[in-house]
């Protein structure tokens, strides 16, 4: 029994979990350190075998077992690897059919209507007729009859119980009209598409120009959005900016068309594409952005096919010390402002891939293009690239240091990628808020900083205290020492 | 199993139960082994209403995904597909029955249940895909509310807002409908319904409708529900953008829950068998259930997280003294009444376990600067400071490229707050998130704007202060630990919807008459006439119960208000809350983004 006190302690207090552990004293949450001490308390007197409590059994992954998905996994299992060699491709991957690429080319709405007025509905009888969807309730009624002479009514309520019915009798538009206004009234989206649907099928297409059937549909807004909520489904993208367009919701249409662009892999194809999207009826500002996301593309084909040449030549120093992870393409403004950044800062603003000409032609304000600049020189540890990015002169040729986002991001950016102390301080110092700099200072261990900031506040108590932080008998220690003892010369 | 649905006001055992029995009548239609093969986003839902068991016990031999292929080799005469009516699931159900070996012996028979109705449309795709005929069951099973605790019903629809206000596809208002119609059968009708909202009128017309259109609907149950409110959930787009601060509401945040389950970084909870040594560390998440029928965790799951650490210590002297009584025990008869307490205890000593290590994992969240920062921000602008301009902070997260969710629901936050944003910060910030996360979100820019999420302010006029004021959504003196008022679930915000709920109990909506208009869509009161015999006639400090109806989903922050005003001592008022989904701000943006292509490395 003291054996499995002192594993539980261990385990406890290993040191692997302590990281997770509450160490501010007068937090109200250090209040789970009693309990959990408890708890580890109580598990010696508690057999330690929990196979035989009466709690519910959980397996590790903790799925209760006998839930419907823990017994998915058992179930399947053992066939599973009886298919394995046959069939692996099918069995491995993603679990989720999402994953799937979806045949959306392969979703179109003619292929629904085959024949005439295919969506007769009869035709779904063949075998599923007699069986009834149990239901908390069911109207005597409806045991009866399959008669085809339903009223308008009586069809969309058979429809909305997924019962079996014939939309063939209604054959005139009026007919039609009845129905799909009772659809509408019923509220059932599935019945209602249904219904809507039957405007569209090839007969009434070849008989009526398509503005006609729209505008039979455009009073019934409810039929409208449901059509337009199925075509977006189904990929029927021809009919669905017909029907936009007549509708004159144009910057739907613009969308719609530009959506497409995200099924299109050939990044040239792809950009011919946005090119053609320019002209589209977007709102003002979306027109710019359109603008700018075919320019950038373009942009970036370019970049691209010269760098990936750069690069399998093996010339550019740069890209054989680091070759790139990714392909520029369809990478985002400020990540491609960052790889140029990296791979392309020294280069003149004319070509395409300097830094100052994607500032310029994207109009990227200072702040951003300042972050993502500093990001990338630091990153390749350029410090001299840093140190004039900050570096404004005046008309006299004195030298000032200013950055748009304040010295203490500079710091943190810096920090993150690792620069070393030297260079740290020399931007920690610059930071104006005393406060924030004596906390960066003490965090990275910029002594000087500490030091010149307490000797200037006058501060001996904290200086003092100071001392037990910096190493025995180094520089540091020794510049503490004598301002203390200016400080004690000066007061006397 | 079911225990907690039954400790509520209402007993939701019944609900359950009904939807049991229809599985099995189904179940036992298909004569013969079976295998069911399962649309996985199911799963989870069906596990609210049955085990494996009572698959087991009507011949379920086999289960499986249902994936692209051939299906998986099994001895069964029947195979059952479960699937929502999805057009891109028939696709995959044309498939495996199109794989399936004809020449085998004996031949598997087909059949399909679609959850929650048969799809005229999803039929006639298997018709074109020439499969439909292999089917001998197609049949619908109309798992409309799912119960998941004792106050708490969801329909699990994850779509049904980006439906509802986004492609006004109303569907899933009729399944809403269908579902209350189903409740009614069950408890009686709700007397009184009042709404607001365009999808809640919507609703109350369709039950108004099916009334009078199944006169089988009239039923001698004594109403159990004096009230039935309806709200939309675009009346109030505030609440779940902002952080859920009560304990299970962070664990959402945090770690999503789904379908009253939980799954956790498993290091926290390492085996309890030391003995195999560190090296087999789990690295499967930690799944845990989490709900009423747990103790403690019905206790503080509701609770300010700031005021759960002193529950738990609380609970931990209790345990422990519990645990030392058995030094007192002297005679047989003690020790045999310690003995029988034992399990008790021992399920109390590992559920307090559990929900100490979770509190840990999360304070090391709540503690973390970034999140102080963002609460900041969130909190300055829902008490109506600084929304008119550029926020630095959201500003910093994009220049440091955060997960573009949290930008959006601040940005969205905003906002609400300012009702709309003036037309150079919304340009600013479109500029910033564009550049910096790709031109292709304009798609989702105009989702969120379509959806009245991020807009222009229009005419320049804010009403949000006067919302704010009126009805005392912002409360500078908060109590976390003994909360006196409903916004304690967000340390200061008491969600606009809630409040709304409060008002109409007491002292009714008339008080707050320009405050509703100011608020979206309609806002109604109608009376279901009940038969003489079945109208209530209250004993004197009976409480009246309320269904609370969520249309386009609810968070669990707002549950936690709604219950805090069911325990309060002199409030008259007991909620149930139904929803069509139950959501944080991260899943309703996410819900609200369009699709987009993988990238193509």
């Amino acid at each position: 029994m003291s054996r499995a006190r002192a594993d539980e302690e261990e385990y406890w207090h290993s040191s692997k979990f302590r990281a997770f552990t509450f160490d501010d004293e007068d937090d109200e949450l250090s209040q789970l350190k009693e309990s959990k001490r408890a708890v580890n308390r109580l598990r010696d007197i508690v057999d330690d075998d929990d196979d035989d409590d009466d709690l519910e059994r959980v397996s590790w992954s903790g799925e209760p077992v006998g839930s419907i998905s823990w017994s998915i996994k058992e179930t399947a299992s053992s066939s599973t690897s009886s298919l394995e060699g046959r069939d692996s491709s099918l069995q491995k991957g993603s679990s989720s059919y999402a994953a799937f690429p979806k045949p959306v080319s392969s979703y179109s709405l003619s292929s629904l209507f085959k024949g005439e007025l295919c969506l007769s509905l009869s035709a779904l009888s063949d075998t599923g007729a007699k069986n009834y969807a149990p239901e908390l309730r069911r109207p005597k009624a409806e045991y009866k009859d399959y008669s085809s002479d339903w009223s308008p009514k009586d069809t969309v309520r058979r429809m909305q119980r997924g019962k079996v019915c014939s939309l063939e009798r209604f054959r005139s538009l009026q007919d039609k009209l009845v129905l799909l206004d009772e659809a509408v009234a019923g509220h059932d989206g599935n019945v209602i598409t249904a219904v809507t649907l039957i405007y569209f099928t090839p007969l009434y297409i070849s008989l009526f120009p398509i503005e006609i059937l729209f505008r039979e549909l455009e009073v019934r807004q409810v039929a409208l959005c449901h059509l337009i909520h199925f075509l977006k489904e189904t990929g029927e993208q021809k009919l669905l900016l017909d029907l936009l367009r007549f509708l004159d919701r144009t910057e739907e249409v613009a969308l719609s068309q530009y959506r497409e662009h995200l099924n299109i892999q050939d990044v040239e194809k792809r950009r011919e594409f946005l090119k053609g999207c320019i002209g589209l009826p977007f709102s003002a500002e979306d027109t710019s952005h359109v603008q700018d996301h075919y320019t950038l593309l373009e942009r970036q084909i370019i970049i691209e096919t010269s760098d990936r040449h750069l690069e399998t030549a093996g010339q550019s120093e740069i890209f054989r010390k680091y070759p790139r992870k990714a392909s520029i393409l369809n990478m985002p403004l400020v990540t491609t402002l960052f790889y140029s950044c990296f791979y392309h800062y020294t280069e003149a603003e004319g070509t395409f891939s300097s830094p100052t000409n994607l500032k310029k032609t994207f109009k990227i304000p200072d702040k951003q293009y300042v972050l993502t600049a500093l990001a990338a020189r630091a990153k390749l540890r350029a410090w001299d690239d840093v140190d004039a990015l900050f570096t404004t002169k005046n008309w006299l040729g004195y030298t000032k240091k200013k950055a748009p986002i304040g010295f203490h991001r500079v710091v943190e950016i810096l920090q993150k990628n690792n620069a070393p102390v030297q260079v740290l301080q020399e931007y920690v110092r610059l930071v104006e808020d005393v406060e924030t700099r004596l906390n960066l200072a003490t965090k990275y261990k910029c002594h000087d900083v500490v030091i010149e900031t307490y000797r200037d506040l006058k501060d001996r108590i904290q200086l003092t205290a100071y001392k037990c932080k910096v190493e025995r008998g180094s520089a540091d220690e020794e510049k503490i020492n004598s301002i203390l003892n200016n400080m004690v010369r000066n007061t006397y | 199993m079911a225990a907690h649905l039954s400790s509520g006001r209402v007993n939701l055992t019944a609900l359950r139960e009904a939807g049991r029995r229809e599985l099995r009548e189904f179940l036992d239609k298909c004569a013969g082994s079976k295998a069911i093969v399962w649309d996985e986003y199911l799963t989870g839902p069906f596990g609210l209403i049955a085990q494996y068991s009572l698959l087991k016990e009507h011949e379920v031999e086999k289960m499986f995904t249902l994936k692209p292929g051939r299906l998986p080799q099994a001895d069964v005469k029947n195979i059952i597909f479960f699937v929502r009516p999805k057009l891109e699931l028939m696709d995959i159900i044309a498939e495996n029955v199109l794989r399936e070996d004809r020449g085998r012996s004996p031949q598997r028979d087909f059949h399909i249940l679609f959850v929650p109705r048969r799809s005229l449309l999803c039929e006639q795709w298997l018709k074109e895909q020439g499969v439909l005929g292999s089917f001998i069951h197609r049949e619908q099973y109309s798992l409309d509310l799912i119960p998941f605790d004792g106050d708490l019903l969801s329909m699990e629809s994850e779509s049904a807002f980006k439906e509802c206000y986004l492609e006004s596809d109303q569907t899933s208002l009729y399944h809403a409908a269908k579902g209350l119609m189903t409740l009614q059968a069950l408890y009686g009708t709700i007397p009184q319904i009042f709404g607001k909202g365009e999808c809640a009128r919507h609703v109350a017309n369709m039950m108004i409708r099916m009334r009078r259109e199944f006169p089988g609907s009239q039923n001698s149950i004594f109403p159990v529900f004096d009230t039935l409110l309806l709200l939309d959930r675009n009346v109030d787009l505030l609440t779940p953008l902002a952080t859920q601060l009560t304990y299970e509401g962070l664990i959402d945040e945090i770690y999503g829950i789904q379908n009253t389950y939980v799954k956790l970084p498993p290091e926290k909870f390492a085996p309890k068998k030391q003995g195999e040594g560190g090296k087999d560390l789990p690295t499967e998440p930690k799944k845990l259930q989490l709900n009423s029928a747990e103790e403690l965790y019905a206790e503080i799951r509701d609770k300010n997280f700031n005021a759960v650490g002193s529950v738990l210590s609380k609970k931990a002297k209790i345990i422990s003294a519990a645990f030392e009584e058995r030094h007192h025990a002297k005679t047989v008869g003690e020790i045999k009444q310690f003995v029988s307490q034992l399990p008790h205890m021992q399920a109390a000593r590992s559920s307090l376990a559990n929900h100490t290590s979770i509190a840990e994992l999360i304070k090391d969240i709540t503690t973390s600067e970034d999140f102080f920062d963002n609460l900041t921000v969130e909190q300055e602008f829902m008490s109506g400071i600084d929304t008119d301009k550029v926020n630095n902070y959201i500003e910093d997260c994009i220049a440091q490229k955060h997960p573009l969710i949290k930008i959006l629901r601040l940005v969205c936050l905003q906002s609400v707050c300012n009702s709309g944003l003036k037309q150079k910060v919304l340009d600013y910030y479109k500029r910033e998130i564009l550049q910096t996360y790709g031109y292709e979100h304009i798609l989702t820019l105009n989702n969120l704007e379509k959806a009245g999420l991020l807009k222009p302010q229009m005419g320049g006029r804010n009403n949000y202060p006067t919302i704010r004021k009126t009805l005392r959504l912002w409360m500078d003196d908060v109590n976390e630990q003994n909360p006196n008022d409903i916004s304690y679930v967000y340390s200061g915000y008491a969600p606009l919807s809630v409040r709304l709920a409060q008002l109409l109990a007491r002292p009714g909506w008339r008080s707050i008459e320009e405050v509703l208009k100011m608020l979206p869509g309609p806002h109604f009161e109608e009376r279901q006439q009940l038969p003489t015999g079945l109208q209530k006639k209250r004993q004197h400090g009976e409480n009246r119960v309320t269904l609370v109806f969520f249309l386009g989903g609810v968070t669990y922050a707002e549950i936690a208000a709604l219950r805090f005003l069911s325990q309060m001592e002199d409030g008259g008022t007991e909620y149930v809350i139904a929803t069509t989904k139950l959501i944080n701000g991260t899943s309703w943006i996410k819900s609200l983004m369009e699709k987009l292509e993988p990238a193509p490395f």
